[in-house]
């Protein structure tokens, strides 16, 4: 197999994967997903967090198969091609931070950057404003990248650690299973829409091993388009979008083109801007997406699985303390959880700098 | 010859210390350290679309990549 994924031209696995993901996106929907929600990786880490009990608004609680099978497919992946490398020690405590505001913007937008793609392609407009803001807040990571912002470096560890998220990401599968007394599970709205645990969790695994060996982020495709000008990851996203348009016109589940009545979605112009933009400046400095954050936790980045665990605080803050957004529109705690949480990463990203080695 | 140790960082950071010192020094060869997989193909990327060219040494904790300008 690794010879087989060695011999295949970059760029057409690159889009072969984009493609497959699109398409299955949006045939998860089909399967019993959310609308213009087969896959989203903050919405399913919001839900996973609320099936802990770690918030308690009673429509978005599921143990999402898929984001399990995210994270063991990457493990899956990074072992077969000798890639699993327990790592860490990179400022966990800023990434725990900036992957908590990174999930409070995209509760605000009700979508990860894959999300804003699927929305687009369902027919729902505000996905534009949200890949303008998620754009624009890349742009701005991007200026503090060329100032020499990093989050410093990383050191081997020993093999343990990098076990313990994929580990706790099978007591998570154990538990979608068997469903113990103490796991909550929406019977009403998004959390209680879903298709077959193991349709979920095998689409999930097949992602994570393509997105491991591509390196697929739905940032920093558009961060390359600009800092490097180079379209390879970007490839992936308009593959992507492609797989799932394509397949939503041919499944008949095209909503309407246009901003208002979207499914799971709210269009306030201002906020949906700035709450993404947060996402594209929170996910440009953490260097990935949530998915890629996922991803990398898979793979033996600790310090990715403090981003991720960043993000489950996020999902908690957002919905304990009222910050979540709705289909009614965006909660006024909301706008200024984005205000504050855009200062935020302003800052580190203008106080972050490696110190000369003289 | 410069050499630039983007050792423990991840992407895209080894990719803008790359970028920068070809950038500032145009035209010189450049020897990159880079712990992983996803470095060391990303660097390689950005150098040859920079028209240089890459050879890859192991070393202990990662690779060594040798890049040189192409003679044109």
């Amino acid at each position: 197999m690794r010879r087989f994924f060695q011999s295949l031209n970059p760029r057409i696995l690159l889009i072969f994967s984009g493609l497959v993901f699109g398409v299955l996106a949006s045939l998860l929907v089909r399967w019993g997903n959310p609308a213009n929600m087969g896959f989203c990786a903050a919405c399913f880490l919001r839900d996973i967090t609320g099936a802990l009990g770690l918030h308690r608004a009673e429509v978005v609680q599921y143990i999402r198969p898929e984001i399990l099978g995210l994270v063991l497919g990457s493990f899956i992946a990074a072992f077969a091609f000798k890639e699993f490398r327990t790592r860490g020690g990179s400022a966990p405590l800023v990434r725990f931070l900036l992957g908590a505001l990174m999930m409070i913007g995209a509760l605000v937008f009700l979508g990860c950057p894959v999300r804003a793609l699927l929305r687009l392609a369902g027919g729902d407009l505000n996905g534009i404003t949200a890949l303008v803001g998620l754009i624009f807040g890349a742009f701005l990571g991007i200026l503090f990248l060329k100032r020499g912002f990093n989050l410093g470096r990383s050191t081997k560890l020993p093999a343990l650690p990098g076990w313990l998220f994929p580990a706790f990401t099978i007591v998570l599968l154990l538990f979608a299973i068997f469903t113990p007394y103490f796991i909550f599970s929406s019977t009403t709205g998004p959390g209680a829409l879903h298709a077959a645990l193991w349709v979920a969790l095998v689409i999930g695994l097949g992602v994570g091993f393509l997105a491991q060996r591509t390196r697929m982020c739905f940032v920093g495709g558009w961060r390359d388009l600009m800092l490097i000008k180079d379209i390879h990851l970007f490839s992936i996203i308009a593959a992507f979008f492609v797989g799932a348009l394509v397949t939503n016109l041919i499944l008949g589940q095209m909503g309407h083109w246009g901003f208002s009545d979207q499914p799971i979605a709210h269009n306030n112009h201002l906020w949906n801007f700035f709450s993404m933009s947060l996402v594209g400046l929170a996910a440009t400095l953490l260097g990935g997406c949530p998915l890629r954050q996922m991803i990398l936790s898979g793979e033996g980045d600790t310090d990715a699985v403090m981003t991720v665990l960043g993000m489950i605080a996020g999902a908690a803050v957002a919905h304990n303390f009222g910050l979540a957004a709705s289909t009614k529109g965006v909660a006024t705690f909301g706008a200024w959880a984005v205000g504050i949480g855009l200062a935020i990463a302003l800052v580190i990203g203008f106080l972050m700098k490696e110190r000369r080695q003289s | 010859m410069m050499e630039v140790d983007a050792r423990g960082f991840s992407c895209p950071i080894p990719v803008v210390k790359t970028k920068e010192a070809i950038d500032n020094n145009p035209s010189a060869p450049l020897s990159v350290l880079v712990e992983s997989e996803v470095s060391r193909e990303n660097v390689s990327r950005l150098a040859r679309s920079r028209g240089y060219s890459v050879k890859v040494e192991r070393i202990e904790d990662g690779f060594r990549l040798l890049l040189s300008p192409s003679s044109k």
